[in-house]
């Protein structure tokens, strides 16, 4: 698309948020948005498509190319609109694109872009973390259908998806790599039971999932019958690729930026910050923000231009991962006492949401592939150091 | 954006490399070491690279340059410092040459450039006064005399002071050492009376000079920048070299680590190759991230400077920081995974390891531009 056309696209979302965005709404992505304006804005969002907006129009997506899709999203941040993002939207839908039977295709993708049906994901479980391929999780064929019983945890959103696409053994005796399937079905049913997990940071979105009998109907395998880590592979490159560029999911939505909250907390004497340890670790900090913009950018460009093959997602995960982390225990140095409020009085807004930041970051690091599988893959596969 | 190098770019990398494996090998700077040639480096392989147009990428035309960018003198430093090429970049492009574009009249561009462009002429900078990087705490003076100045005092860790046709000096013409008022720089001829110029040889084997002035007379006309407000004209000269500097460091970066690379492939202990250690797989793929993230930050110097953004300075110390940071870690990883042979002189690593130590310490360590960094960004 040329220059002159993405600019008029651009002018014309400009005029369509400023139309459709609810005023209450242009604060970031918050947890606590007022739920009758969220709920318009999406309304606003499915009529054009832009839930899903690469996807083609005929499955309910925008139909936009690269650049406008990018363009796109540049306006919504642009005025702090929430950004509404599902594991539907951001990774079983460009899976199904990719993988998806036509009539597969045609069953699932139009409810994820019009945001009517929510899905979660069935991967880890108590025995397989880091090592995910040894699960467990047994689907047996009986008829038209697959029963299936076993146990997944870190579900997030398990309490109130409608759906899970799932990784399942279809096939015990092979290799474990090879007898696991990808597979799609409904929550709602006898034989599943939802236990949802406290965090330490107080956060309750993940879950336990036990599956006695549960059933899944064999049309709903994506891909081949034993090929599913193909799949899930894929689906976890889906899953990378939604972290490394951006500065960071939680990082952009605090209230207030690190750099102000070291200031104010820490004091500047003549324009410089009280403690030279802190000043240190701040701008390390910031370089280490820019730097990993940076390096997404370039890859991305290296990639369009044709010039390189390396896949960095690894490290842009392993990187991030740290860089949020560090975000909070900088933020935690910073506040001292005043970072260790849980509830009642005594705490500001923005004291609390670093605290709850600090823990909830913990797991950025863990999960995705933890930060030690993350170097791993970058051993094995871009240095190519023989094992 | 300069993120990613042009088809132009890509042309004069490949030339630039075949350059460099012909006539560059790291042996030679070993010979040059152990010869104490009194250059210490080849004048001629110099006048080779003023030929091709390399000395001159970021001066004008009208002074016998290329008029080109950061980004392609950055693909020759890198190439450099692959090479471990200890030839003058540095004292004369980078630091002399700019302080001369930047803030020399007319007729003192006219007069010197054209051969710093051909690779006849070098230069230098003399600023420094103590070894950790502190540019504005200079005591030595400049005191008027007539149209002209006289000058009195000290400087060491002067570049190829020993050979420089030139030095551009910087004195304090008013206030006291640290401030950044009352500075000047002058360009000093090297035959000038009352200048004496001692060499020494550095840990990396490149020369620099002690240098000091006996009451040195300089004209009025060799006046660089303002007379009292010549530190901005040093930032600027200080940040284009900082960032020249940092894409030789990248060079170096990735020459080093691809040996360690390759020595983690091959090395065998307890009947396995070392790569298979899980402990060493993951600091190589720390040393990967590095350049990486390196090269990215050098590539937006690069190009802050070329698209004449107002955020050089920031960029500088950013990639200097992150330059020096990563010096350190694979400079000792480079010798680490090596093990004993790596602490030989007869094994090449040793050379890498010595010219990133000094790289890492020359015109302000991570410490010092982390903290320059945060004065820009007002904490």
């Amino acid at each position: 698309m040329s220059s002159a056309s993405i600019d008029e696209f651009k002018q014309e979302v400009r005029g369509w948020i400023e139309e459709k965005l609810p005023a209450d709404l242009r604060v970031g992505n918050r947890r606590d948005l007022p739920k009758e304006s969220l709920g318009r804005w999406i309304k606003a969002l499915v009529s054009r498509g832009w839930i899903a907006p690469q996807w083609p129009k005929e499955y309910g997506g925008g139909g936009l190319d690269r650049k406008q899709a990018a363009a796109l999203m540049r306006e919504l941040k642009a005025v702090r609109a929430p950004i509404v993002s599902s594991f539907g939207t951001s990774m079983l839908g460009p899976t199904l694109l990719e993988f998806g039977t036509e009539e597969q295709k045609q069953e699932f993708l139009p409810p994820i872009s019009r945001h009517e049906v929510r899905w979660c994901q069935g991967y880890s479980e108590p025995g397989a973390g880091s090592d995910l391929a040894s699960l467990q999780t047994r689907a047996v064929k009986e008829g038209d259908e697959y029963v299936i019983t076993g146990q997944k945890i870190w579900t997030t959103g398990a309490d109130s998806a409608d759906w899970i696409f799932c990784l399942v053994r279809t096939d015990p005796a092979a290799p474990k790599h090879d007898g696991i399937s990808f597979i799609l079905f409904p929550m709602h049913q006898p034989g599943i039971e939802v236990s949802p997990l406290t965090l330490i940071d107080g956060s309750a979105e993940f879950s336990q999932v036990f599956f006695d009998g549960a059933r899944a109907q064999a049309k709903h395998v994506i891909g081949p019958v034993n090929g599913g880590w193909t799949i899930a592979k894929r689906l976890l490159q889906h899953e990378r690729s939604t972290d490394g560029g951006s500065e960071g999911g939680i990082t952009g939505a605090m209230k207030e930026t690190l750099a102000d909250l070291v200031k104010r907390e820490v004091g500047l004497q003549e324009g410089v910050l009280a403690d030279p340890a802190l000043r240190q670790r701040l701008a390390d900090q910031e370089l280490e923000a820019r730097a990993l913009r940076l390096t997404m950018a370039r890859a991305g460009a290296e990639a369009r231009a044709g010039q390189t093959a390396r896949d960095i997602g690894s490290l842009g995960k392993y990187r991030w991962a740290n860089m949020v982390k560090n975000e909070q225990d900088i933020a935690m140095l910073a506040l001292g006492t005043k970072g260790l409020g849980w509830s009642g009085a005594g705490f500001e807004d923005t004291q609390l949401e670093r605290t709850r930041a600090w823990l909830t970051t913990r797991a950025d690091s863990i999960w995705g592939g933890t930060n030690e599988v993350q170097l791993n893959v970058i051993a094995k596969r871009v240095l190519q150091i023989p094992e | 954006m300069g993120l990613i190098l042009t088809e132009d770019q890509l042309i004069l990398r490949d030339m630039a490399k075949g350059f460099f494996d012909e006539k560059s090998p790291v042996e030679r700077m070993r010979t040059l070491r152990d010869s104490q040639d009194e250059t210490g480096f080849s004048r001629d392989l110099w006048k080779e690279m003023g030929d091709l147009g390399w000395l001159g990428i970021p001066f004008p035309e009208a002074v016998g340059g290329a008029d080109m960018g950061y980004g392609e003198l950055g693909i020759i430093l890198a190439e450099c410092g692959r090479a471990l090429a200890p030839e003058p970049f540095l004292s004369t492009v980078l630091l002399g040459g700019n302080a001369i574009l930047l803030g020399g009249n007319e007729p003192l561009l006219k007069e010197l450039l054209p051969e710093v462009c051909s690779g006849e002429r070098i230069l230098c900078l003399a600023f420094q006064e103590q070894g950790r990087f502190a540019p504005y705490s200079v005591e030595t003076r400049a005191t008027r005399d007539g149209d002209g100045f006289r000058i009195q005092g000290s400087k060491q860790f002067v570049l190829d002071g020993h050979v420089a046709d030139q030095i551009v000096t910087l004195a304090r013409t008013a206030g006291s050492t640290g401030e950044r008022d009352g500075l000047s720089l002058f360009v000093v001829d090297a035959g000038a009376a009352g200048l004496t110029i001692q060499r020494s040889e550095l840990v990396d084997g490149r020369g620099a000079a002690q240098v000091s002035f006996q009451d040195v007379t300089i004209d009025g006309a060799r006046v660089l920048g303002e007379i009292d407000g010549a530190a901005d004209l040093l930032d600027a000269v200080l940040d284009r070299a900082t960032i020249g500097l940092c894409a030789e460091m990248v060079g170096c970066f990735e020459e080093a680590f691809e040996r360690t690379l390759e020595y983690l492939k091959t090395r065998e202990q307890f009947g396995v190759k070392i790569g298979t250690f899980q402990g060493l797989r993951h600091r190589a793929s720390e040393m990967f991230g590095e350049l990486e993230f390196a090269r990215s930050v050098v590539l937006d110097a690069q190009s802050a400077v070329d698209d004449a953004r107002d955020d050089v300075a920031e960029c500088a110390s950013g990639a200097k920081a992150r330059c020096s940071d990563v010096a350190c870690l694979i400079g000792g990883e480079a010798i680490q995974m090596h093990g004993g042979i790596g602490m030989t002189d007869e094994e090449e690593i040793g050379l890498f390891f010595k010219r990133l130590k000094a790289a890492e310490l020359t015109l302000g360590d991570a410490v010092y531009h982390r903290n320059r960094f945060a004065g820009l960004r007002g904490y």
